[in-house]
């Protein structure tokens, strides 16, 4: 007797309203499911940026140039500091995290050694020490970056750049960004809805890295544009592609920055306004009242924006940057600098955008091949088992799919185009379950059964190969969803709910509705046996 | 019900008797010969990767239905930029299905040390410039060392699969039955990638995903053959092992048969109305599930035979190796 029990009649009953429950929402409009009382699920399937439209961006945090960058800043504090303490020296020697100093006169080495080390304390918010200074021999001295500061620049960095990309996003008001780390140095920005890359890679990928360097008026320009630049100045071009020979030495940077706002200049040009915290304005300070009527300047990203002359000193913390900027190049500017300097520079590896039409489109035949595919799979499952044994496969079946959207929009799974496909696939395989009960079935009901026990053995032996068959999909699922990437991710989960579903539905359902016609009807015989 | 024949189902033969084996040799010396064919060809001509795995861009781009967007100069102008080769393709408008000349993609390489997003830029603007205004409904671009690792990852999660399914055949199983199941999966993927390389389909992420749902479909339905085997062979302790291999074929044939087709006809479906994006996915899987249920009989158990299997409850000797296709029954 097939077994009627109790429990398996609300196991389906419970999980046919459940289903039905969950993936209810999907009916409704965005509105319509906020409107919904509380208590109610409310969430929709979430679909895939190739179904909804969007972009897509993978990043990646430059780390090797952010520690290069810092290790010329280093070089430039040794270089500044020794000048300062009058001793001269004899040499750089760039390696790995620092650099190697050699001293004119051995004699100073201890006064050098002293001034390195007080300079490393100073470094660096927190207890910890970033930077060491150690001495190689009689005049040559080390000053390094330490092994964990060197390893913790690299961490932080893509933790700092995910946040400043959070932010940067947010201030273009793109609806519902996912910002998600991956590896040890990616960034995946997939903005819903955002059909224009080109807009979110540009605020995204700059850098806006602000600083005040001073412009070396004791070189000249065309020594260095032959070639000749002297060490501690670097050649910058501006924007209009006027050649400038600043120190390398960095006054202030972005990061001391508090506040900048879209201002105007004397004429009325749009300008930046910018305010530093206490720190920054102090170095500004300073450094403006050591080099009165010299002139500055202020680089963004590798480009001279302006190169004003210091008129008094800016004690008060505030200044305006100006230069020839449009209204909107000015509000971009802000919005990069409020956003926070990136740490390191971000590298576009792979952007994918799929615009809004492309995406119902997608959807729509999506759909369309669903609705084709069930119907072909009910047709074909009732002209061959007939009404009653096709139709509870057939009841299975669309239980199968009401659990699946259900369970989809519950766990908020990101449904993809070729996650469609494994929704198809599904449907295809599931009457697999039925094919294997029934056939079972028909073997017994030949081998001189009587209907009752032949069903009963068609259940029970059809189970262990069931289970079989697809605990090898859930395999090869798990493999898609562990080697695999976005869209083939999507396929995985599908495909892995849709095994679930599957058995339940198609053995289940299938238990409990023949149970209930055995009882009715009585039949002597299998109708799909002869 | 009063009609006669229906359900269709009762109009299949109670019992087959199909002698599979028989033909095991022939099937064998074309499945070889095939694969060799296949193996070849992913060597020369070999795949036609998609941007996923060589890099590069893809770009969709339309114009309102009725107008035309003339290829020859969209490639010129492209081909002025020197980016090697470019290859721009007319296809059918998305909303109608059919191919007015309306819609084109547009594939081609990032030369090394370019920036993407100007390069990206570049070709927009020489589109612009030789055919007017355009929308761009899809853009992709996938830099190098991307395409790199998602290549080695697609290849790796193939093998995986693949040797994780040696080694759920071999648990369950036997180790024979686990050989077999592999040298059938290994039968299946590469004729499926044979296929790929004949009909020039693209091979994307999209297309790892069909062929690891095909190692799937395949594993699927060698275990239901399996299964029956096992149980056939405690069942009938003495008979030759060739003859309870046809058995089980037959036993499950009806199965196998319905299965198959009505994935089959899904997947025809799907890629009727799927549109171009799982065009290729829905005919490699088709072609994978017909090649898979074919292996499943004519690969998977053959290769039992060849190899002699364990039988259960003692120690009964007809489990020797037979020769394929001597020994003619009566």
């Amino acid at each position: 007797m097939i077994q009627l029990s109790r429990w398996k009649i609300i196991l389906v009953v419970v999980s046919a309203v459940l289903g039905c429950l969950l993936a209810f929402p999907n009916l409704l409009s965005p509105a319509q499911r906020e409107a919904l009382p509380g208590w109610l699920p409310k969430n929709a399937l979430n679909l895939g940026l190739d179904l909804q439209g969007g972009s897509y961006l993978l990043l990646e945090v430059d780390v090797p140039t952010m520690r290069e960058k810092r290790v010329t800043n280093l070089i430039e504090d040794v270089r500044v500091t020794l000048n300062g303490a009058g001793i001269p020296t004899n040499g750089f020697q760039r390696e790995t995290g620092g650099v190697v100093v050699t001293l004119a006169n051995p004699a100073q080495s201890d006064a050098a050694f002293k001034a390195l080390q007080q300079l490393g304390g100073q470094a660096g918010p927190g207890a910890q020490v970033e930077r060491t200074a150690t001495r190689l021999g009689d005049n040559r001295i080390r000053f390094a970056y330490t092994d964990a500061a060197l390893n913790s620049m690299g961490a932080t960095a893509v933790d700092q750049s995910i946040e400043v990309v959070r932010r940067r996003i947010d201030s273009l008001g793109t609806r519902e960004p996912s910002i998600t780390r991956q590896g040890s140095d990616r960034i995946v920005v997939q903005a819903p809805g955002e059909s224009d890359p080109t807009k979110l890679e540009e605020v995204i990928g700059q850098t806006a890295q602000l600083t005040f360097q001073m412009v070396d008026v004791e070189n000249s320009v065309q020594d260095a544009m032959a070639g000749r630049v002297p060490p501690g100045s670097e050649l910058l071009q501006g924007e209009d592609g006027t050649p400038y020979l600043v120190k390398k030495r960095v006054l202030v940077s972005g990061e001391n920055l508090t506040r900048a706002g879209v201002g105007s200049d004397q004429s009325g040009r749009p300008a930046i306004d910018f305010r530093f915290d206490g720190a920054g304005a102090r170095r500004f300070g300073e450094a403006t009242a050591a080099n009165l009527q010299k002139p500055f300047a202020i680089i963004l990203d590798g480009k001279v924006i302006s190169a004003p002359t210091i008129q008094s000193a800016i004690t008060s913390g505030s200044g305006q940057i100006t230069g020839n900027f449009t209204i909107q190049e000015a509000s971009t500017l802000v919005n990069l600098l409020n956003g926070g300097a990136l740490p390191a520079p971000l590298k576009v590896e792979e952007r994918r955008t799929v615009t809004a039409e492309l995406g119902a489109d997608a959807v729509a035949a999506g759909a369309l091949s669903t609705a084709v595919g069930f119907a072909i799979i009910v047709v074909f499952m009732i002209l061959a088992y007939g009404f009653l044994f096709g139709g509870v496969s057939v009841v299975g079946l669309v239980l199968n799919g009401v659990l699946i959207v259900a369970a989809m929009s519950l766990t908020q799974a990101t449904l993809t185009l070729p996650g469609i496909a494994g929704l198809i696939l599904t449907f295809a395989v599931a009457v697999d379950a039925n094919v294997l009960i029934y056939e079972r079935m028909r073997d017994e009901a030949r081998a001189g059964r009587s209907v009752v026990a032949s069903m009963d053995a068609g259940f029970n032996k059809a189970m262990g190969t069931i289970i079989d068959a697809n605990l090898t999909t859930l395999v090869a699922a798990g493999i898609m969803f562990v080697f695999g990437e976005g869209p083939v991710r999507g396929f995985a989960w599908t495909l892995t709910i849709g095994v679930f579903t599957s058995v339940f539905s198609s053995v289940l359902v299938a238990q409990v509705l023949l149970g209930y016609w055995l009882k009715a009807a009585k039949p002597k015989k299998l109708p799909i046996a002869e | 019900m009063a009609m006669r024949g229906w359900p269709l189902i009762k109009l299949l033969p109670q019992k087959t008797n199909f002698h599979f084996v028989k033909y095991a040799r022939f099937a064998g010396v074309l499945s070889v010969v095939l694969c060799v064919a296949a193996i070849v060809s992913c060597f020369y001509p070999g795949l036609n990767m998609g941007i996923d795995f060589r890099g590069g861009a893809s770009m969709e781009v339309s114009k309102p239905a009725g107008q035309v967007i003339e290829l020859d100069r969209v490639r010129e102008a492209v081909n002025g930029l020197n980016l090697g080769d470019v290859q721009v393709q007319g296809i059918a408008r998305r909303d109608s299905n059919v191919d007015d000349g309306s819609t084109a993609i547009l594939r081609f390489q990032v030369p090394e040390g370019r920036d993407q997003t100007q390069v990206v830029q570049q070709v927009e603007g020489a589109i612009t410039g030789a055919v007017g205004q355009v929308n761009y409904s899809g853009v992709s671009v996938v830099g190098s060392k991307v395409s790199g690792e998602l290549f080695t990852s697609g290849l790796l999660a193939l093998g995986v699969a693949i040797g994780l399914m040696f080694l759920y055949i071999w648990f369950r199983f036997e180790p024979q039955f686990g050989f077999g199941a592999v040298v059938g999966l290994l039968h299946d993927v590469i004729l499926t990638f044979g296929l790929i390389v004949l009909f020039k389909l693209e091979f994307s992420l999209n297309m790892v995903a069909a062929v690891l749902t095909v190692i799937g479909y395949s594993m699927n339905d060698t275990v239901v053959v399996f299964d029956r085997l096992r149980e056939n062979l405690r069942k009938y302790k003495t008979m030759p092992l060739r003859d309870v291999i046809d058995l089980s074929l037959n036993e499950t044939l009806s199965r196998t048969i319905i299965t198959g087709v009505t994935a089959v006809m899904v997947l025809a479906a799907l890629a009727v109305f799927g549109g171009e994006a799982l065009f290729g996915f829905s005919i490699a899987l088709m072609f994978g599930i017909i090649v898979g249920t074919y292996s499943s009989i004519y690969v998977g158990a053959p290769i039992i035979l060849l190899w002699g299997v364990k039988r259960g409850g003692g120690a009964s000797d007809d489990a020797k190796p037979i020769k394929l296709g001597m020994a003619s029954r009566p």
